[in-house]
């Protein structure tokens, strides 16, 4: 395969609409789950927590003003095939600046702080990103953007489990997490869960599972399994929508896996509110 | 239940006819102040020096605004998660504030200062910040301007929807929601 030449002034055009479109357009999957939740809730307040939640999604599109005033930080996976030659200039600075321009010119707060353990200075245009980029076969470049909130990230949790803990324990972890996080990450929540792999890696994983839309069944029907499960029960705890008391806490589970040391049993739940921004684009 | 008006500045005989569950709409006079503001206000306490605002009844809304566009009065504004200002509310309290609009959890101590101070939480809907800046007329900077989406303003609602989580009697709406819905 020849190698094809890519401006990364496309990868910043790229990047800068979605900023912007994720922030604007609840994306229909998430759209449609919340108007199922709405149906399936029993509490009353549940219900018109959903209805306010699908009025301010109309809002937010018709207006072009945000869905939620925090708009997050700006998680990016890159997968960029190995055919790719990326020209012009530095792919993690076209990324960035595409964060900049999306965030200015689409009236987005800035919610990244620098010298986080003292100074807390904003950086003023919401860089940088966090960026996962990972090289993959093929002459395609595909960027997932997410748009990720502070309020739900703070309630993620990440438990290096004893192997002897089995399921049970995986399952006690991410229930002991929601449990915990109550009405603070803006239920209905969607759980992304990362098994396996490392303390590093686990955490991307959790990441990554976030990144699917709602509805969609795992490939692998044992973990689809498990995804069910661990639904079912979390919508058990009683939360609700918006922690008022409801049967819809969770939207849907993701749990994306690899295999882990003899030693470890690394788990990562990372809990997004119902506002689960999230775009894809190819280049 | 029907809606309960209320308005600002709040006194403690409106405050003590709030219960867990009403469901309000507010008009008047709130302010915004999230965590950074906070921090500034009780450091102003404890030095004695003069607040950006009366604490006198006062309501203040945790919440950072995205940027508005040319000619609206805000961005998107919709509530942040309240227990990052636990360590500071009940001082505030203790200096006259009695209402504060959030999302989330408090801690033992907020909850045991608004009984002992008279003083209500109520939460708006997270995530529905677009809809919420629609109940937001009026818009005006007051302290901290360099702190951005973090300074403090004073904003004037209009039929404002929350849910009244802590009254001043104790109760907790996030607890009894919870029990009620809760099959295990």
């Amino acid at each position: 395969m020849a190698v094809r030449e890519l401006d990364v002034a496309a990868v910043t055009a790229a990047v800068k609409a979605m900023c912007m479109e994720v922030n604007y357009d609840l994306p229909d999957d998430v759209y449609e789950a919340l108007k199922a939740g709405k149906a399936a809730e029993e509490s009353a307040v549940g219900k018109a927590v959903f209805d306010q939640l699908v009025e301010n999604a109309d809002i937010a599109r018709r207006d072009r003003v945000p869905i939620c005033q925090d708009t997050g930080f700006a998680v990016i996976f890159a997968e960029v095939g190995q055919e790719v030659h990326l020209a012009g200039g530095d792919f993690a600075a076209a990324i960035n600046e595409g964060v900049r321009q999306g965030y200015g010119e689409g009236y987005l707060r800035k919610s990244i702080a620098e010298e986080p353990a003292q100074a807390r200075r904003n950086t003023r245009d919401n860089t940088p990103a966090v960026i996962h980029t990972n090289i993959v076969p093929g002459d395609k470049v595909t960027l997932t953007m997410m748009a990720k909130g502070g309020g739900a990230e703070n309630m993620s949790s990440l438990n290096m489990l004893k192997p002897s803990q089995g399921w049970a324990g995986m399952v006690q972890a991410v229930l002991d997490t929601v449990s915990k996080a109550g009405a603070n990450p803006c239920p209905p929540i969607v759980i992304g869960v990362g098994i396996g792999g490392t303390i590093d890696m686990v955490t991307v994983l959790a990441k990554k599972a976030l990144m699917r839309d709602i509805g969609s069944k795992h490939t692998d029907e044992r973990i689809a399994d498990m995804e069910t499960e661990l639904l079912e029960k979390i919508n058990a705890l009683g939360i609700g929508p918006q922690g008022l008391g409801g049967t819809q806490t969770c939207l849907a589970v993701f749990i994306e896996e690899m295999p882990c040391h003899i030693a470890s049993m690394p788990i990562a739940v990372n809990v997004q509110c119902h506002a689960q921004r999230h775009k894809t684009v190819t280049l | 239940m029907a809606t309960k008006k209320i308005t600002t500045p709040l006194t403690d005989e409106v405050v003590r006819g709030l219960r867990a569950g009403d469901e309000v709409e507010i008009t008047g006079v709130i302010y915004q102040a999230r965590d950074s503001a906070h921090k500034r206000i009780v450091a102003l306490i404890e030095s004695g020096d003069p607040l950006p605002f009366d604490m006198q009844g006062a309501v203040i809304y945790y919440m950072g605004p995205s940027p508005a566009r040319p000619g609206k009065v805000i961005g998107s504004a919709g509530p942040t998660t309240s227990g990052r200002m636990d360590v500071y509310a009940p001082t505030l309290m203790a200096h006259g504030l009695k209402g504060m609009i959030g999302k989330g959890l408090r801690t033992p101590e907020v909850k045991a200062a608004m009984r002992e101070h008279t003083a209500v939480y109520l939460a708006a809907t997270g995530g529905a910040g677009a809809l919420l800046a629609q109940r937001i007329v009026g818009n005006e900077t007051i302290a901290w301007p360099e702190l951005g989406a973090e300074a403090v303003a004073r904003l004037e609602v209009r039929d404002f929807p929350a849910i009244v989580v802590n009254d001043c009697y104790g109760a907790d709406l996030y607890e009894e929601g919870r029990a009620r819905y809760a099959k295990s």
